[in-house]
């Protein structure tokens, strides 16, 4: 009896994530409950028990090998025992932490015509009870049993053909499942949706395209709203306390070309803040008003506290795309402070409400015109991370200017819907870099340069690291504090995805998806 | 928008729905409006080294082709079975070379006052210093190849450090000079480098890993080439034979 007692401990548990365990995720480092790790989006893991001190010993645990060639842009949800992972293009599968063995998956049928801009790609799930949700290329929301993978519902969240796809991992609020698309590229209109966990029924839609009748109608010429984009492809943070989404939106369409929506274009290139039960806008801040270079402020909005000028604040910060980072008060989206983080030569600063003046000639051109950023941005999609233990916020920063072009577009529904287009600058070298930020004002703490522009998220640990990777394929340990090279690993393959941390047999572990596999390390 | 996967061109086309208009957008910048080649391999041309039928064309389009800067292209199936007819109306569009007496002449300028095979390879025959030339004639114009050899630094290609995610290719051949800690000295060429470490072959072909902490200094020759310029060593005429040789290394034995 004791030994079968025994045995069943040690299997995996089945699923149990009721909204109050996600809403605690800090009270236990070892599980990993959302995209970010936690509401606050900070990808800060309080685990300690890999240090500065003995990192050099961190070694891979297993590796799990996908089947597609496509990249592998997961951040796994780990509960129980249990790793639950996206793996490109649309399927769903449960590792055993331990062995990274499969314990089922699950495999939607993508169609051959569904259009996501850049690859088909899944950047991962999210759970609540013992349902995993699971945004679909055909844009689609599915939900699946934890236990089994076998599908629960799928309900239409837009129509592909139209040029909308999903590839934000969801994120769960309460009893609502939050989900974004993509497709700024094709001429969609961008929204926020909130469905129902247990049924999936629609909640409350905000079209991040402001349209007849709504607040920002008027940021758009006539009716450029319709096929105004301003997408929602990376997962937002929630504050319970105040009730609000946080939600990052991407660029206006048609790209590099704004004769035809003249405007500021709201709530393209923002971050709004959305009541977490009906979906109104509380505030909203725009990043780059009127966009013609591609920036999209699709990040994961950082919560954290501290103090302004002597009084305590709830604050979020943002690096953006257009290489400035921001620091508001995310209870009334008032600017705080804003600085560059990487190379730009777009704009003289920002005023006083945080809006950029913009210099001449910075415009995309028939001829071309050289801007930093460039297309790809001062950073992109993938995590920053913050540390509360060092007060510094970690961006992976690219350093890479674009010659632009302008041309005409003309929508038509579905198709590829950009005016213009771009080329790398002949004969300079892009580079990038780890950059460690004050959280409050931007001011630079230290860098770890990178020879490679990155597409890796960062996470920060409370053993003081800063897990971080290359395109080159280095996944890397650098001192919190100091930025010093204190581990590296070669995953043969560039990493699109950011690490996560957890424990499994009570030991700390990190993983990252790298090339077509997901990597674990533990300490010798 | 993430990313572009390839350099866009410049004309506008509003609707890129038939084969030459997807060509053009998705593939010219490379391998030129016509096929005729630039930083990608010539399509013009009779003969391609990495699809010799419809099916390998297809699959090669769809999958880029591993270890050279040929990315997958962003293209459904219909779109790129269009692509994949037009590509075989630029082959078809090409004159078919004859060896000419030009390049019989270059041959032997090749080898013997020219050096090249000290480090350029032909069906591994030779040194690997400097790019391969066994099919070097399919990949680049003659007015490149001629350029080439005339001032090797006027055209670099560029390297691919943009398109790495799909493309873990070696670097250009570019000339790096470092220093170990422990007092080293080397020039060499670059082989491939990333955020932590350096390889490099030197002047006799040995290769050299090095970690970047483990170098004191290191110096890279941007816009100079290794090989030295053969304009003032070959009268013109010579230049165009050597240039002839070249364009006649199609891959044929």
């Amino acid at each position: 009896m004791r030994r079968a007692l025994a045995l069943l401990l040690a299997l995996p548990l089945a699923a149990q994530v009721p909204y109050e365990r996600i809403l605690r995720a800090g009270a236990e480092p070892g599980s990993w409950l959302t995209y970010s790790g936690r509401y606050d989006g900070q990808r800060f893991s309080p685990l300690d028990q890999i240090t500065a001190a003995n990192v050099a010993k961190l070694r891979p645990a297993w590796v799990y090998q996908t089947q597609d060639l496509n990249k592998f842009e997961v951040s796994p949800l780990v509960v129980d025992g249990v790793m639950y992972i996206s793996e490109p293009p649309n399927r769903a599968s449960a590792l055993d932490a331990r062995t990274g063995r499969p314990l089922w998956q699950y495999n939607r049928y993508v169609p051959n015509d569904v259009r996501p801009c850049c690859g088909r790609v899944n950047r991962g799930l999210a759970i609540l009870g013992e349902t995993l949700y699971m945004g679909t290329l055909d844009s689609h929301l599915v939900a699946l049993d934890a236990r089994t993978g076998k599908l629960r519902w799928a309900v239409p969240v837009a129509d592909y053909r139209l040029g909308y796809s999903i590839t934000v991992a969801p994120l769960v609020v309460k009893d609502k499942v939050i989900v974004g698309v993509a497709g700024g590229e094709y001429g969609i209109r961008g929204f926020i949706d909130a469905y129902d966990a247990a049924t999936g029924r629609r909640d409350w839609r905000f079209y991040t395209a402001a349209g007849s009748g709504e607040f920002g109608v008027e940021t758009w010429a006539g009716e450029s709203w319709k096929t105004g984009g301003a997408a929602t492809w990376i997962t937002g943070s929630f504050d319970p306390e105040l009730n609000l989404i946080y939600w990052g939106t991407g660029n206006p369409g048609p790209d590099y070309n704004g004769d035809d929506r003249e405007g500021d274009n709201l709530f393209a290139n923002s971050v709004v803040a959305l009541d977490a039960s009906t979906g109104q806008r509380k505030w909203h801040f725009q990043f780059t008003p009127h966009d013609v270079h591609d920036w999209d402020s699709n990040h994961v909005p950082v919560l954290f506290d501290d103090n302004i000028r002597g009084s305590a604040r709830k604050l979020i910060a943002m690096a953006n795309r257009n290489a400035f980072y921001y620091v508001l008060d995310r209870a009334t989206g008032e600017f705080i402070a804003g600085v560059p983080y990487a190379r730009q030569t777009w704009a003289k600063g920002l005023d006083d409400k945080g809006r950029p003046i913009r210099l001449p000639n910075t415009l995309p051109t028939k001829e071309g015109a050289v801007v930093y950023p460039g297309l790809h941005g001062g950073t992109n999609w993938f995590s920053p991370t913050y540390s509360p233990l060092t007060k510094l916020f970690y961006v992976a920063a690219r350093e890479e200017g674009t010659l632009f072009f302008k041309e005409k577009a003309d929508y038509q529904p579905g198709r590829w819907f950009s005016a213009g287009g771009i080329r790398g600058l002949p004969g300079i070298e892009p580079s990038g870099a780890i950059r460690a930020l004050e959280s409050t004002t931007g001011k630079l703490a230290w860098e770890f340069p990178l020879r490679s522009p990155p597409w890796a998220g960062l996470m920060s640990t409370a053993g003081g690291l800063v897990f971080g990777g290359s395109s080159e394929g280095w996944l890397m340990a650098l001192d919190a504090s100091s930025g010093k090279l204190l581990w590296r690993f070669h995953c043969g393959a560039p990493i699109f995805a950011a690490p996560n941390s957890y424990l499994d047999q009570g030991k700390q572990h990190v993983a990252v998806a790298a090339g077509n596999a997901l990597f674990t390390f533990a300490l010798d | 928008m993430r990313w572009l996967w390839l350099l866009y061109p410049l004309a506008a086309f509003a609707q890129p729905n038939t084969g030459e208009q997807l060509y053009v957008k998705n593939c010219a910048a490379c391998h030129g409006d016509k096929g005729q080649g630039g930083r990608g391999t010539v399509l013009a041309t009779p003969r391609l080294k990495f699809a010799n039928d419809e099916d390998s064309l297809i699959y090669v389009i769809r999958r880029g082709i591993p270890g050279t800067e040929m990315p997958p292209a962003p293209l459904n199936d219909d779109e790129i079975r269009q692509v994949a007819g037009w590509v075989r109306k630029l082959m078809d569009s090409a004159p078919r070379p004859a060896v000419s007496e030009a390049a019989v002449r270059g041959q032997k300028l090749y080898q013997t006052r020219g050096g090249c095979a000290k480090c350029h390879s032909i069906w591994g025959e030779g040194g690997v210093l400097g790019p391969d030339l066994t099919d070097v004639g399919l990949r680049r114009t003659p007015a490149y190849l001629r350029t080439a050899v005339a001032d090797p630094a006027a055209d670099i290609p560029e390297n691919f450090i943009q398109y790495r995610w799909v493309i873990n290719i070696p670097d250009n051949f570019l000339i790096v000079r470092l220093t170990t800690r422990d007092g080293r000295k080397l020039i060499a060429s670059r082989i491939n480098e990333d955020s932590v470490s350096i390889q490099v072959r030197d002047q006799e072909g040995r290769l050299y890993s090095f970690f970047k902490d483990e170098l004191a200094e290191l110096h890279k020759d941007w816009g100079a080439s290794p090989m030295p310029r053969f304009r003032g060593v070959f009268t013109d005429a010579e230049l165009d034979d050597v240039a002839a040789y070249l364009v006649s290394l199609r891959g044929n034995r």
